[in-house]
């Protein structure tokens, strides 16, 4: 009876009230033939403390990774997150609130989401923002969806292949019956997005330009050249970005983009196994009428005093419906204000901060890495994570395996998604990673290397 | 200022400091970015010393409504008790912290779980698998259309139309777009259930599916089920359960035994865990045998005594999430369904329908319901003769309701009911509470007959009064913008 407040004598009264004698009465219309008959093949109920601890196990499961010190990323990254951001989201005020239709009391997730908007608008430069789309991937697909209605003549786009493969899994299955043709152009040596190819590609067939920057190697992209091309080609310009790095970085808006997405993770929510993520999703001024998903704005209420609403509601599912500019109805709404709070905590100062550490650490481990016999295939400028080779000598001898005996995450394999990088791993570096563990890193593939690795784990 | 926004509090200066300075000089540090790739903008964040910033959520926190301070009547959103103790398990750092890219062997316990949570839903719905990437209800639609889809595109058969009866959510067409397919809307009949004439009228060999809500969005079951699978199947086409309102079906009935291919569940309803303001749900989608090559990838298997991701299966429509889905959501779904069992899960139902029904029957006398049959788990009345007596509108009723404590029905919808009010109590509502929203609701209904002006400029007593939303509209105003000398003034966007 968990959680169902209801006593025996209430449940009289209520079927005495109701005018039937038991529940089973209210069930008369179901039909026979359709009704479950039995108990679900579930395990049998638990407790709260049983559940719990059971729970606990399941996490307990996976607490060998709590001990590692992990360089991983590629789109999730472990940042520093003050105290205030999860204490603020674990309040019943906020996540046990419902999606703000009655204004006049959702005050609360009406500001809060208002103020994410401005927040992100002054990170990314760009004037609208939305209140939120599920993650950096699907809100890719709702960019290239709003490029494709406002270029509703063309429908190729030009995707650059240097994006998240998570990114291009997601576009796959999203638009592969769009009637819209997805091209990937390639990357160069470099491993930045080779732009004479996008040159030559491009048309006037061509609705939209994607970009990501920094790219899936880390690296930093000609965004603005490529937003040039873009423009040439009547075609508009969509980069995906990281947030993090636009403490340092040139904005999306800098750059000439018409539309900017970006995954929202690294904005004050802990990695989760992925999810929940937060889709960011900012245009330019007169894309206002096709922006998908929730918009919080400012107004009055009877009396003039100032007041927040969702609004432009009619471009909206459930006054629209298949004329709507998306079908999103709930988004990713805490996980926004948890960014909000984030970055409103941080400031300006702290969140520099953050970059720029992660980017002194990133810079010092790829120097070590290549000092301990790492290659380093992409020598260009990158932001908080970069590609290693390792030696295949040592790679056949079990070098990851090794690392992870020593608690050390050494990155994400890139093989899977580009078959032409074999040794390459993703290495990510965030302010959390302590100096000490960056150089235990390069000491044990040095080590390794020199054959000195084997034997049990050090207690370093 | 009574209700400042962040930028208001800024002055240069005195936010909290969080991180310590880089120890290399920072112009080393941004050599590695060339010039022309830096940041020129300034990068304009408040800042707000903490506790000023923790006053502000605070202030915020107490102008929202929530479940934990009183009741949501929400029709179709089923805004029942998320329990305490799933946000703690939630936050273990065995699950919050971890990278979804790490090792397999780092991860056993959450690819195990998200298993066990895929095998849990099909046990409690019937299907035969289940995929947990949806990131949302409508997230799921679309992938359940999108298997539907690549389904028949398999098979060599073009059938592009989706039927929808005309109670359907708004969501149900917009996915339907989504994937260029063709919303058909087909019309209720006067017992508010799909029309079997209209349905049969419009099922052809060029229909993919129908999509369904069951109880359906009047709250009402489909008597009539057995036909419709029969007219569906028989054209060779799919049936597509809505599962917003599973809450009516726990143990009751299974959608997978009675004909339907595929499903959406909305945990953020069903399975207890939090709206958030707006999310983050998921939506899991389920599937009959036939569908199970076409689930997103990728998918958690066994392999021997250890739980690996399995990408490869080469008619699967690919991921529809950059990794797994809301982890973190799915975690108090399962605990959820871990702490009830199957005999919870059917109590859970039993007791929502009959909150539904107690509730209706306290209010029905003032506020007719159209449909006069047993209800599930919600119902639907109409604030129509209100409308026609006191030119009162069922959106008057909701603001008043906020005055007495309460949040507002589901108002005007589902379309086919005039001045739609969509009740659903949820079984974490006691007796008392639902007494206490029914005498509100007649009180209400008294106040029109004598004072009608008085419902129409509600509510009164809430943060702020009625809120002009044409003005919204009209000058949007959607980020902060602070002017030369310091004052805030809005963007006009």
């Amino acid at each position: 009876m968990s959680y169902i407040p209801h006593t025996d004598e209430d449940r009289e009264k209520m079927l005495r009230s109701i005018g039937v004698s038991s529940v089973e009465d209210l069930l008369r219309e179901i039909p026979r033939s359709l009704r479950f008959e039995g108990t679900l093949p579930l395990p049998p109920p638990l407790s709260q403390m049983e559940t719990e601890l059971e729970l606990a196990r399941i996490a307990a499961e996976n607490g060998a990774a709590l001990a590692c010190d992990s360089f991983l990323g590629g789109g999730v990254y472990d940042h520093y997150i003050p105290a205030l951001v999860g204490q603020t989201t674990a309040r019943p005020e906020f996540y046990s609130a419902y999606t703000p239709y009655q204004a006049e009391v959702s005050q609360g997730t009406l500001q809060a989401v208002f103020e994410f908007q401005s927040l992100i608008s002054r990170l990314t430069g760009m004037p609208l923002v939305n209140a939120s789309l599920y993650d950096g991937a699907t809100a890719l697909v709702e960019a290239i969806w709003m490029a494709s209605g406002e270029r509703s003549g063309r429908n190729e786009i030009l995707i650059a292949r240097a994006i998240r493969p998570s990114y291009r899994g997601v576009l796959c299955s999203h638009l592969a019956v769009s009637g819209l043709r997805l091209r990937e152009f390639p990357f160069g040596k470099e491993g930045t997005t080779d732009l004479s190819c996008l040159k030559q590609m491009i048309s006037n067939e061509t609705a939209a330009v994607v970009v990501q920057s920094p790219n899936v190697f880390g690296l930093l992209e000609e965004t603005e050249e490529a937003g040039r091309i873009a423009r040439e080609a009547g075609a508009l310009f969509i980069q995906v970005f990281d947030p993090a790095s636009l403490a340092l970085v040139r904005t999306p808006a800098e750059a000439g983009a018409d539309i900017a997405v970006g995954e929202g993770q690294s904005l004050g929510s802990p990695p989760n196994f992925g999810g929940p993520l937060l889709g960011l999703f900012a245009a330019r001024a007169e894309f206002l009428r096709r922006m998908p998903g929730r918009l919080s704005g400012m107004t009055e209420d009877a009396n003039g005093a100032r007041a927040f609403t969702l609004t432009l509601q009619t471009r909206e599912q459930h006054i629209r419906r298949e004329k709507a500019t998306s079908n999103i109805c709930t988004n990713q709404g805490l996980v926004a204000l948890a960014a909000a709070v984030h970055l409103s905590s941080l400031g300006p100062e702290g969140f520099r901060r953050a970059a720029l550490i992660s980017q002194e650490r990133a810079l010092e481990l790829r120097k070590l890495l290549r000092e301990a016999g790492g290659a380093i295939p992409f020598e260009g400028p990158f932001f908080r994570e970069f590609v290693v080779r390792f030696p295949e000598e040592s790679l056949k001898r079990g070098l990851v395996r090794h690392l992870l005996d020593h608690r050390i995450v050494p990155g994400i394999p890139l093989e899977r998604a580009y078959p032409e990088m074999g040794g390459c791993l993703l290495v990510a570096v965030t302010e959390k990673r302590s100096r000490e563990s960056i150089r235990r890193y390069a000491d044990l593939v040095r080590d390794f290397a020199d054959g000195k690795g084997k034997g049990a784990p050090s207690d370093a | 200022m009574l209700n400042p926004v962040i930028f208001e509090l800024h002055k240069k200066g005195r936010a909290a400091e969080h991180l310590p300075a880089p120890e290399t000089p920072e112009e080393e540090i941004l050599a590695s970015i060339p010039e022309r790739m830096r940041r020129r903008l300034p990068l304009r964040l408040p800042e707000v010393p903490e506790l000023e910033l923790a006053r502000h959520y605070e202030r915020l926190a107490r102008r929202n409504h929530h479940v934990e301070k009183d009741f949501y009547p929400l029709g179709s959103c089923t805004m029942k008790y998320n329990p305490r103790v799933h946000e703690r398990i939630a936050a273990l750092p065995g699950f919050a912290a971890l990278h979804p890219m790490l090792p397999e062997t780092l991860a056993q316990g959450a690819i195990r779980l998200l298993a066990s949570l895929e095998e849990a839903l099909a046990a409690v719905t019937g299907m035969d698998a289940f995929t947990l990437q949806p990131a949302a209800g409508a997230h799921g639609e679309f992938t359940g259309l999108s298997l539907v889809e690549a389904y028949f595109r398999k098979k060599g058969e073009d059938r592009r139309k989706v039927i929808l009866p005309d109670s359907a959510h708004g969501t149900n067409p917009a996915s339907v777009r989504r994937l260029g397919l063709e919303p058909v809307e087909v019309r209720s009949d006067e017992r508010g259930e799909v029309s079997i004439d209209a349905l049969g009228a419009v099922v052809d060999e060029r229909t993919a599916a129908l999509m369904l809500t069951l109880p359906n969005t009047l709250g009402l079951f489909e008597t009539r089920l057995p036909r419709i699978v029969e007219i569906v199947h028989g054209a060779g086409a799919q049936l597509y359960l809505d599962g917003a309102n599973l809450n009516a079906l726990l143990g009751i009935v299974r959608p997978g035994d009675i004909g339907f291919d595929v499903m959406h569940t909305n945990v953020h309803k069903t399975f207890s865990t939090p709206h958030g303001g707006g999310g983050p749900g998921a939506g899991p989608v389920g599937v009959k045998e036939h569908l199970i090559p076409f689930l997103p990838t990728p998918r958690p298997v066994r392999d021997g005594d250890r739980w690996t991701w399995k990408h490869d299966f080469p008619d699967s429509i690919g991921p529809v999430h950059s990794y797994y889905g809301n982890f973190a959501v799915l975690v108090r779904a399962y605990a959820y369904i871990r702490h009830l069992g199957g005999p919870g899960l059917r109590e859970v139902t039993e007791h929502a329908i009959l909150g539904a029904n107690y509730l209706r029957s306290l209010v029905e006398k003032s506020y007719p319901v159209p449909y006069r049959r047993a209800a599930m788990h919600e119902f639907v009345a109409s604030a129509a003769r209100f409308f026609q007596t006191a030119n009162v509108r069922a959106m008057d009723i909701g603001k008043r309701l906020l005055d007495f404590g309460f949040y507002a029905p589901t108002i005007s919808f589902p379309l086919i009911v005039k001045e739609a009010l969509m009740i659903e109590p949820t079984e974490t509502e006691s007796r008392e509470t639902i007494e206490r929203f029914a005498a509100a609701m007649l009180a209400i209904a008294k106040e029109i007959e004598e004072d009608p002006e008085r419902v129409r400029g509600a509510p009164y007593d809430t943060p702020v009064r009625r809120v002009n939303e044409s003005l919204a509209s009209r000058r949007p105003r959607l980020v902060w913008e602070d002017g030369a000398d310091g004052e805030g003034v809005p963007s006009r966007g």
